[in-house]
Parts: structure tokens; C-alpha cells; sequence
């Protein structure tokens, strides 16, 4: 039964038409990172077909408010080629593994510059039809204060004093509530003790003289 | 007697409305072509959120609270019109609805103070900024109402 099911599922990737074997590549979709650290920008890919030999990686680069874009890294043959004269030049590191359809690249010591679309392209031949995809670069000088957050904390600190409060003024009459009580039993126990010792001492002895024959 | 019940009432759940509309619908600025606001920025060309400054997010959490201690209020005033005994003051009551009139107070007075920082020359204060004005005496007025106030029957 498996063997049956392996078979026609190969059988179904070989009929497969040639115009749904599109390679899909994933890249992340914004990265946020602050000045002077490094980011690893990820890019890997989606093909039917095995990795060929020819497989080719390559990152281009278009600024912020910037519509032309350049040529960062090209992989191709085996050999990977970085910016040797751009923005990037010295910053780039080649960091993916081409046999594990991983193009990714490493950016060392970021500048408030370099903002910007990076756009990764990879093509394993026969399967060249694909749609680039691009990550978005944010450099930040210091990490921003997530929206809501010192909303949150001051919403929390004054909405828990108050329950604080409530759980104190309870705590506070349920001692004062029972130390009174105690105290007013040891009263109470007290001033019964006294009650009925002098009630038994005043009784009159029996009259013998009243006592009739 | 139901008459003066009915009007304090009625003031109350005025104040909580107004609270109700000036942190909601949040036309704190207008200008032209732009309302900059509590929540969100909007142009004619589209809307982006608020700036993540401090002082916004201390606004926003500072009417929010304000709203939350108006609704504890309504809630303990009718709590504590069965549970009192006659003669009584509503002191819890008027506590929470003072502490909820300085709450909208400090809301507005840090917006007006802070306001040069984020919002551009040339804008006016919207209506949301002036209900929010209009509301912080209501609610005072209101809390000091509920102190001076006796049960009777």
C-alpha cells in the first residue's frame, strides 16, 4: 500500500506541467535592529526540483526614498561575491548554505544609513520562474518604547494600590473585629465567674424555725 | 426626594459620557488637513498611529482610569444606597468620583503642558480636549455632592 501510494506520488510530480513549478523564496518581512550591531538577513527557497549545481543567490538594495536599487551579494557557481565597493563594502559576510537552499547574509555594524528594502532573488535551475522577495531594514538609535506599554504599567500600579487598600481596610476590621470579640468574651467569662460566685454566697440558710411540722 | 435621587444620577452618568466620548472618539487637535489625537494620527491621506512618546501613553492611561474609578462610582453609589443606614454619607461614592475628576484633570493638564512637543503650529484643540475640560468639573461637583449628601428613610 505505501509503495503503491509512493509510486503515484511520484508519478504525479513527473505529469506535474512545467508552469506550476515555480520556485517560492521566503525572506523575512521587516527587521528591526539598532545602530552598531549586527543582523543576519535569512533567505531560503521553495523548488520541486533538487538542488542543482547552478544554484544562484542574490541580494539587491534600495534605500529609503531611494527608487534605484543595487547589486550586494551575488552567489553563483559555487563562489559567493560580496560588495566590494558599495555601501557595503567590508560589512558583508556570507553566512548560508547553498546546499540547504539557505542564502543568507550577515550585515556587521549598522548605520542609521542603511534603512532600506533588501530584495532576495535565488534561482535553481531548471526552476527559474519566481517572485523576489524583500525584507524591510529598520535601524533604531535606541530601542523604542512599544506603544501601550507605560499605559499598561500605570493602568496596573493604580488599579492594584486600590485593591491593596480594600484587601488592608478588611485585613485591618477583621483583626480589630476579633480581638474585640476576644476580649469581650474574656469579659464576659469573667464577670459570669464573679455573677455566680456571689449569687451562691448571699442564699439565706433554712429557716429551721419557719420550717412547719 | 426621587427627584433629587433622579438628578444626581442623572449628573453623574453625564460626567461618564462626556469621559466616555473625549477618550474614545479623540479629536484632541484638529488642524486643516490633520486631527492628531490620543490614539491616532490621521492626514487626508491616511491615518497612522499615535507617537509611542511617554507622555501620550500617561494621557491615555490617565482617562482611562478616570473612566474605570466614574463606573466603580455609579456601581458603589447604588450598592450603598441599599446597604446604608439612614443618616449615612456616601463617602466611599463621592471618594471614587473626586479621585476620578483629578484623574481627568491631570489627563488634561499634562496634554496642554506637553502639546508644543507633538503637535504642529497652527492646530487648534478639538472638541474631545474640550470635553474633557467640561467634564472634570461635572465629575467634581458631582463626588462633592455625593460627600455632603445623607440617606434619608
Amino acid at each position: 500500500m505505501l509503495t503503491f501510494l509512493a509510486l503515484t506520488s511520484v508519478a504525479l510530480l513527473g505529469i506535474v506541467p512545467e508552469q506550476s513549478q515555480a520556485i517560492a523564496i521566503y525572506t523575512g518581512w521587516e527587521r528591526h535592529a539598532l545602530v552598531g550591531s549586527d543582523i543576519r538577513l535569512s533567505c531560503s527557497f521553495f523548488s520541486w526540483r533538487w538542488t542543482s549545481e547552478d544554484v544562484t543567490f542574490s541580494w539587491t538594495y534600495r534605500p529609503d526614498g531611494s527608487r534605484d536599487s543595487i547589486s550586494i551579494f551575488h552567489y553563483t557557481g559555487g563562489a559567493a561575491y560580496v560588495d566590494n565597493k558599495g555601501p557595503f563594502r567590508d560589512r558583508l559576510e556570507f553566512v548560508g548554505n547553498p546546499g540547504r537552499r539557505d542564502g543568507s547574509i550577515l550585515l556587521k555594524n549598522l548605520e542609521l544609513n542603511d534603512n532600506g528594502t533588501f530584495t532576495c532573488d535565488a534561482k535553481n535551475p531548471p526552476d527559474i520562474v519566481g517572485r523576489p522577495s524583500s525584507v524591510r531594514l529598520l535601524v533604531f538609535e535606541k530601542v523604542p518604547i512599544q506603544a501601550g506599554v507605560i499605559t499598561g504599567a500605570i493602568i496596573g500600579v493604580v488599579l492594584g494600590l486600590l485593591v491593596l487598600i480594600v484587601v488592608i481596610y478588611y485585613l485591618m476590621r477583621f483583626l480589630v473585629a476579633r480581638r474585640v470579640f476576644s476580649l469581650s468574651v474574656s469579659k464576659h467569662g469573667k464577670k459570669k465567674k464573679e455573677g455566680s460566685q456571689q449569687r451562691q454566697g448571699p442564699v439565706p440558710p433554712a429557716d429551721p424555725s419557719k420550717i412547719k411540722v | 426626594m426621587l427627584l433629587l435621587l433622579l438628578g444626581i444620577i442623572f449628573l453623574h452618568l453625564a460626567a461618564l459620557v462626556l469621559l466616555f466620548v473625549s477618550t474614545i472618539v479623540s479629536v484632541w487637535t484638529t488642524g486643516e488637513s490633520t486631527t492628531s489625537d490620543l490614539w491616532i494620527n490621521c492626514t487626508t491621506s491616511g491615518c497612522s498611529p499615535a507617537s509611542t512618546g511617554e507622555w501620550i501613553q500617561s494621557v491615555q492611561a490617565v482617562m482611562i482610569l478616570s473612566i474605570i474609578f466614574s463606573c466603580l462610582s455609579l456601581f458603589l453609589f447604588f450598592c450603598q444606597l441599599f446597604t446604608l443606614q439612614k443618616g449615612g454619607r456616601f463617602f466611599l461614592t463621592g471618594t471614587f468620583q473626586i479621585l476620578a475628576s483629578l484623574f481627568v484633570m491631570s489627563g488634561a493638564i499634562i496634554y496642554t503642558v506637553m502639546s508644543p512637543e507633538w503637535v504642529p503650529e497652527g492646530n487648534s484643540f478639538g472638541y474631545s480636549y474640550i470635553l474633557a475640560w467640561v467634564a472634570f468639573p461635572l465629575a467634581l461637583i458631582s463626588g462633592l455632592i455625593y460627600v455632603i449628601l445623607r440617606k434619608r428613610e
